[in-house]
């Protein structure tokens, strides 16, 4: 593996920060090396917010933002519907995973397609919503991305959980990140 | 170092910046007590301690502690240090204090 | 080294970490944007029990300086940290505190000066207080963050130095990112910061004054020693870095150097800049362009002999500065460097390169851009400009 760069998209108050922040932990407590860091201007909940995460073997001495990212993450179920408006830069091969499932005959799978990429989806919403009852996109997101990509193995997100969150909202937490994990489909490979 | 030998040293030159304290601060104070102000002044405060009714205005006004106050409450000027202001004067309401050329 | 653990921590966090486990006495501080992590961690720690020390919130910086002016002259081990707009607010202490030789670490986690507002990375808000008489470390990456600050208050508390010293880190770039960090053990951090001592410690039966007023007949020599006090900061730096490498092996020096000693040109620079400038550097030698980077650690004292003597055989240097001085000629490290070649008898092409004001981004390939810059200067035997506003839209 060499440096890999993510970028995920969402809306300010849907965790997006704590999602990239979780998966550098989760790497660096695999023994990787990893940068999370957000992009940081005024704090408005529901504005789109992007944040970044690096992954290497080796250490990471740049200290740049991320412009041609392996893989874009959008988190927001309204937001992966508008798929290409958030892959601008992504590397050609590159990573897609989205919080909606697009029917085989979606325009999105198509573009994906003729692009070159790949398509990920989950349906973090349905999964947050049947499981504990709210909107949660965050972790599940995270644990279909370690799915497809294999980042890091589910078990170090799970140790890293514990860390972060106690009781209920650990709990919670850990019951739709497994789910996404099973759920998570490769549309377009 | 003693006190009076810092006020001397300063006062005459006799330093360069290795001799002198770090920092300016001052490990052996009061130096103020080396160091008599009395001399500076062209008038001095009498006090006419049959008038006085030691009500210690003059003692709380004095901008140099230089009114002393003795355990009756009556008060004395302490020529050492005290620069003539006629501060005591003024707010004396009794008018128990006058100022005398020295 | 036994086998190290790694772990993942926001700038921010590492540098409360440190100071947590430097055991200080007291924490005075006034929250502000990207600062307020450091404090709001100590804040914990100290209600958790996890650090026994005093944590004061001010009503401004300017009382958070004095209150760390105070408490350090009582003996105690403090620590506060500020950016822009409250390191401004806090300058007239800044020269009192290094003039009556406060022994106190200040984390700056710099940030643009108003106006327009910007909460984002730039030099300028220590640049002010760059002749102030403290000494001032810059960390390149959030490891660097947390072991300069072990680094600062045992500079700033030997007898022979007693300063303040401030830790520099990029607002966000460091403060906000995780990276990973080894830590120190707390019983080896215990044994390089043992408990403060101070002979001159206010104390009732032995009163000392501080703060004294000094005339124009010994002025100049209380200046003179803090002179004297800035420039022993550097020569006994090698030993304190040297402690600590033992304890923790990792080495630092007065600057992060790479490939510069082969070097036709060199990229000079302060902060998070250092790694990105390498990591172009390293893909630019593997296609045989001569170019290295430095990158600063100890900006005052100028650690000025020991670049001299890393520049030798450059042929040409670009100094990048994330600060400008307005109306003189050019950033404040571009100066300091022109000063040191000029009067050291190097006459090499050197030009100054102003960039990410405000937190503008520099990039990759905008760092390979600035190395190409300088190998050609050196190839040419001269810069078309002295200075130059880098990415700015004209």
């Amino acid at each position: 593996m060499g440096l890999i760069e993510v970028r995920w998209h969402g809306r300010g108050g849907q965790g997006v920060v704590t999602g990239s922040n979780l998966l550098a932990r989760a790497a660096i407590q695999e023994g990787k090396y990893a940068q999370h860091f957000p992009e940081f201007g005024p704090e408005r909940a529901g504005a789109p917010v992007r944040s970044y995460t690096r992954i290497s073997e080796d250490p990471i001495e740049i200290h740049c933002g991320i412009y041609e990212p392996d893989v874009v993450v959008i988190i927001d179920p309204v937001m992966s519907r508008y798929t290409k408006d958030y892959c601008y830069g992504l590397k050609p091969g590159g990573d897609i995973v989205l919080n909606y499932i697009p029917s085989g005959d979606d325009e999105v799978v198509r573009w994906t397609r003729n692009n070159g990429y790949k398509l990920h989806a989950v349906d973090a919403r349905k999964i947050s919503i049947e499981e504990i009852n709210r909107e949660i996109y965050n972790v599940p997101m995270l644990a279909a991305l370690l799915r497809v990509k294999g980042f890091c193995k589910m078990s170090t997100l799970e140790e890293v959980l514990a860390q972060r969150f106690k009781d209920k909202v650990l709990e919670m937490n850990l019951r739709i990140s497994r789910r996404a994990y099973e759920e998570v489909k490769t549309i377009v490979g | 170092m003693s006190a009076r030998k810092l006020v001397d040293d300063v006062l005459k030159g006799r330093f360069t910046y290795k001799t002198l304290p770090i920092a300016a601060a001052i490990p052996n104070p009061p130096t103020s007590l080396e160091n008599k102000t009395g001399m500076w002044r062209v008038q001095e405060p009498v006090i006419d301690q049959s008038k006085c009714i030691k009500c210690l205005l003059c003692w709380t006004y004095c901008p140099d502690a230089s009114i002393k106050r003795r355990d009756d409450d009556g008060v004395e000027v302490d020529y050492d240090y005290c620069k003539g202001c006629g501060i005591c004067m003024t707010v004396c309401p009794v008018k128990a204090i006058s100022m005398r050329e020295v | 080294m036994a086998q190290v653990q790694r772990i993942a921590i926001m700038g921010d966090e590492a540098v409360a970490l440190a100071v947590k486990q430097a055991k200080v006495d007291l924490v005075a501080a006034y929250p502000i944007t990207p600062q307020t992590i450091i404090v709001e961690r100590l804040s914990e720690y100290v209600a958790d029990g996890e650090l026994d020390a005093a944590f004061i919130q001010a009503e401004s910086e300017h009382s958070a300086l004095s209150i760390c002016v105070g408490a350090a002259l009582a003996g105690a081990r403090v620590f506060t940290s500020t950016c822009s707009q409250g390191l401004a607010l806090m300058h007239e202490i800044v020269y009192a505190a290094s003039s009556m030789r406060i022994p106190m670490v200040m984390t700056i986690v710099n940030r643009s000066l108003n106006a327009p507002l910007n909460i984002h990375c730039e030099h300028g808000d220590v640049m002010p207080e760059r002749d102030s008489g403290w000494v001032h470390l810059f960390a390149a990456n959030v490891q660097e963050a947390y072991d300069l600050t072990f680094i600062a208050f045992k500079l700033s508390e030997r007898e022979d130095v007693m300063l303040p010293v401030s830790v520099n880190l990029d607002a966000f770039i460091l403060s906000h990112s995780i990276e990973s960090l080894i830590p120190i053990s707390d019983e080896d951090a215990a044994r390089f910061l043992p408990p403060r001592e101070y002979k001159l410690a206010l104390d009732f039966d032995n009163p000392i004054t501080h703060g004294t007023m000094a005339l124009p007949d010994t002025y100049m020599e209380f200046k003179m020693q803090l002179k004297e006090a800035v420039e022993r900061a550097k020569s006994v730096y090698p030993e304190i870095v040297e402690e600590y490498a033992r304890i923790s092996g990792r080495k630092y020096w007065y600057f992060n150097s790479y490939m510069a000693d082969d070097a036709d040109a060199v990229v000079m620079v302060l902060g998070s800049t250092y790694g990105t400038l390498k990591t172009a550097a390293r893909e630019l030698r593997e296609k045989g362009l001569k170019v290295g980077v430095i990158g600063l650690t100890m900006f005052r004292p100028f650690p000025e002999e020991q670049l001299v003597d890393a520049l030798k055989g450059v042929r040409a240097v670009v100094v990048m500065d994330r600060a400008y001085g307005y109306g003189g000629l050019g950033g404040q490290l571009y100066t300091d460097v022109v000063g040191a070649l000029y009067r050291n008898g190097i006459r090499i092409p050197a030009k100054n390169v102003v960039f990410g004001l405000g937190g503008r981004d520099f990039k990759l390939d905008e760092a390979e851009a600035i190395l190409k810059m300088a190998a050609k200067g050196a190839r040419d035997g001269g810069f078309d400009t002295h200075v130059q506003w880098w990415g700015v839209r004209a």
